[in-house]
């Protein structure tokens, strides 16, 4: 049965645009299955490698502009950017994983902090290029009805995990694994620790930037604000797999369900929705302190006092 | 020689804001030397302490120099308490993810500047002083000076501040016992122990002591910054880019680190374009990182081993 779980839920997910949903649903599940895809993404890099990132903001804002910079600039499908972004990501990645990958401790987090910032104010401020504040917007939408939107991002989804599956349970995974739990060690047995840690953030930020580029796509418009912000990007990603568990294979898919319907309910709420990062910081704290290894990493201990009522009664 | 005389004003300018970015790293890199903890929530500590001021002010009429005797105190006990209650009890979690610690400043600075927002409005905010717009000129002293330089009167009386504030960080560091453990904490976690030095006090007090420089350092920002709810991000940055210069948790460091960052961000301002200095921090921080990942600490250790 647990075997045969994910193929389940692919193919009840298959089905699901049939059973005439409305439009919004079917937007806060295409949200669900991309943020699935940017925490799996996070999960490579941080929960099996042991390099936290707070900028993965960055990543998903250059796959989203590449998207957008092709339709503005050269006049083709913003569609042709998810193919073009693996070439530009990679190329980044190799960058940010020279300059600070080479190094141990906080470093690469502080990068990549910085990082995010930075495209932000590049973003704003290369008028020419990204038109700034104003933003790309696409003059024709693809499709109008959103159940192809959302059988491209499950096949990326779908992809992303079995692309996942199949990297953590070859040799790289295990090298990934090995460098987060003993650097020296992992050194020791011959493992190029800087060469490996950079290769899984090609694979992060690529599969980040791909999110990024379907985002475009499917939004239709994108600005800095948008793409590239610290909170609702960067630390929301974070919260996806901490919330979800880190390093385990559902962790991201549980906890972009969770987030993502939080984030629709809460917001919609009167009075406290302006408060809604306070709740998520809460949230985020809470989590760290109780739940370190999220819902998925922690479930034994989340069902612990149900199974002790049963027994003593 | 107008050329010349905008670039030693940009060299002042950015030497005075040098001194108050160094107030705020000062307390981060003695966070991050003792805990081995980035405090990304610093900037936000900044700007409770920035609000507490500014409450003073428009409520009570205080000046916001004086408020230092206030938000220093009150940021001190917040910052008791938040190293009990929260950070202490996260250093015990067994997790997968490095850096928990980290995260949990992450949220808390979400927390913060959220609040901060909903309670008092987006809005910009600053504070009237009398002697906000007044100035030191150069010519005043040297009437036959061939250059003309002016200095703001509230950025000369920060920067003062700050100074005094710095000594008084170096004594408290060198001379009392406390300061010693502190330090002790910092160089060597386990010969500390063995010392007899209780680190779990000394945590404590250092998030203190860093929390009460960075209450400082908004209070002396005050009369010459503006005051929003999202201002807290941008200073979190200049902390953890001075503390990379200076190297990781040096206070040395983080103080000729930060006079670096200002004058390196007067001139990008100058220079280049006013929006563009977020980049040039960012710029700065990489060439730290590619080129001498050790920050200055590293060139002072060897200097002073040469000897």
């Amino acid at each position: 049965m647990k075997k045969f779980l994910p193929l389940i839920i692919l193919a009840i997910l298959c089905i699901i645009p049939f059973a005439g949903l409305s439009t919004y649903v079917m937007h806060i599940l295409i949200l669900v299955l991309m943020w699935s895809v940017i925490g799996m993404a996070w999960n490579i890099l941080g929960g099996y490698t042991g390099q936290v990132s707070f900028g993965h903001a960055a990543f998903f804002g250059f796959g989203a502009y590449t998207a957008g910079i092709l339709y503005q600039h050269l006049g083709i499908s913003a569609w042709w950017g998810m193919p073009v972004c693996v070439v530009i990501l990679t190329a980044l990645s190799l960058v940010i994983g020279y300059i600070c990958l080479r190094l141990r401790g906080a470093y690469f987090a502080l990068a990549t902090l910085a990082l995010g910032e930075f495209c932000r104010v590049a973003a704003e401020n290369l008028v020419d290029f990204t038109k700034g504040n104003m933003g790309i917007m696409l003059r024709e939408r693809t499709w109008v009805d959103k159940t192809w939107y959302f059988y491209v991002i499950l096949l990326i989804a779908a992809g992303t995990y079995i692309l996942i599956k199949l990297v953590m349970e070859s040799k790289l995974g295990y090298y990934f694994v090995a460098i987060r739990e003993d650097q020296d060690a992992a050194e020791s047995l011959g493992i190029d620790t800087t060469f490996y840690k950079t290769i899984s953030l090609c694979l992060s930020g690529v599969l980040t930037g791909i999110a990024g580029a379907f985002y475009m796509n499917y939004m239709g418009y994108i600005d800095p604000s948008m793409v590239f912000p610290l909170s609702e990007v960067s630390i929301a990603t974070v919260m996806v797999v901490m919330v979800g568990g880190a390093a385990t294979y559902w962790g991201p898919i549980v906890g972009s369900v969770i987030m993502v319907f939080l984030a629709e309910e809460i917001r919609s709420l009167p009075y406290i929705g302006a408060a809604h990062q306070t709740i998520f910081g809460i949230i985020l704290i809470l989590i760290i302190m109780f739940l370190p290894n999220g819902i998925v990493g922690d479930f034994r201990k989340l069902l612990k006092p149900f199974r002790r009522k049963g027994a003593s009664s | 020689m107008a050329q010349l005389e905008l670039f030693l004003q940009t060299l002042i300018s950015g030497f005075l804001l040098g001194g108050l970015y160094a107030l705020i790293a000062l307390g981060m890199a003695l966070i991050m030397g003792v805990m081995r903890v980035i405090n990304l929530a610093h900037g936000d500590f900044m700007m409770i302490a920035m609000y507490i001021a500014y409450w003073m002010f428009t409520m009570f009429g205080i000046d916001p120099y004086l408020s230092v005797f206030i938000a220093a105190p009150a940021m001190f006990l917040f910052g008791l308490g938040i190293q009990k209650y929260l950070l202490t009890p996260v250093m015990k979690v067994e997790s997968i993810l490095p850096h928990n610690q980290v995260i949990l400043t992450v949220g808390l600075a979400m927390v913060f500047s959220n609040l901060a927002t909903v309670f008092f409005t987006g809005n910009y905010r600053s504070t009237p002083v009398s002697y906000a717009s007044s100035a030191w000129y150069l010519t005043d002293y040297w009437r036959n000076s061939p250059i003309e330089l002016s200095l703001s009167m509230p950025w000369t009386i920060s920067f003062i501040l700050a100074a005094i504030i710095t000594i008084g960080l170096w004594i408290f560091l060198t001379k009392t016992d406390t300061g010693k453990s502190i330090r002790a904490t910092s160089q060597d976690l386990d010969a500390a122990l063995l010392m007899g030095v209780n680190v779990n006090r000394v945590r404590m007090v250092t998030f203190g002591i860093g929390l009460i420089l960075v209450a400082c350092a908004g209070c002396l920002f005050l009369p010459i910054y503006y005051l929003y709810p999202a201002l807290g991000k941008q200073f979190t940055n200049v902390g953890f880019v001075i503390a990379v210069i200076g190297g990781m948790g040096s206070t040395d460091g983080a103080l000729i680190g930060g006079l670096i960052l200002g004058i390196f961000e007067s001139m990008t301002a100058t220079y280049i374009g006013m929006g563009w200095a977020p980049a040039g921090r960012f710029a700065i921080f990489v060439a730290a990182l590619v080129f001498l990942p050790g920050g200055v600490a590293s060139i002072l250790r060897k200097w002073r081993l040469g000897k």
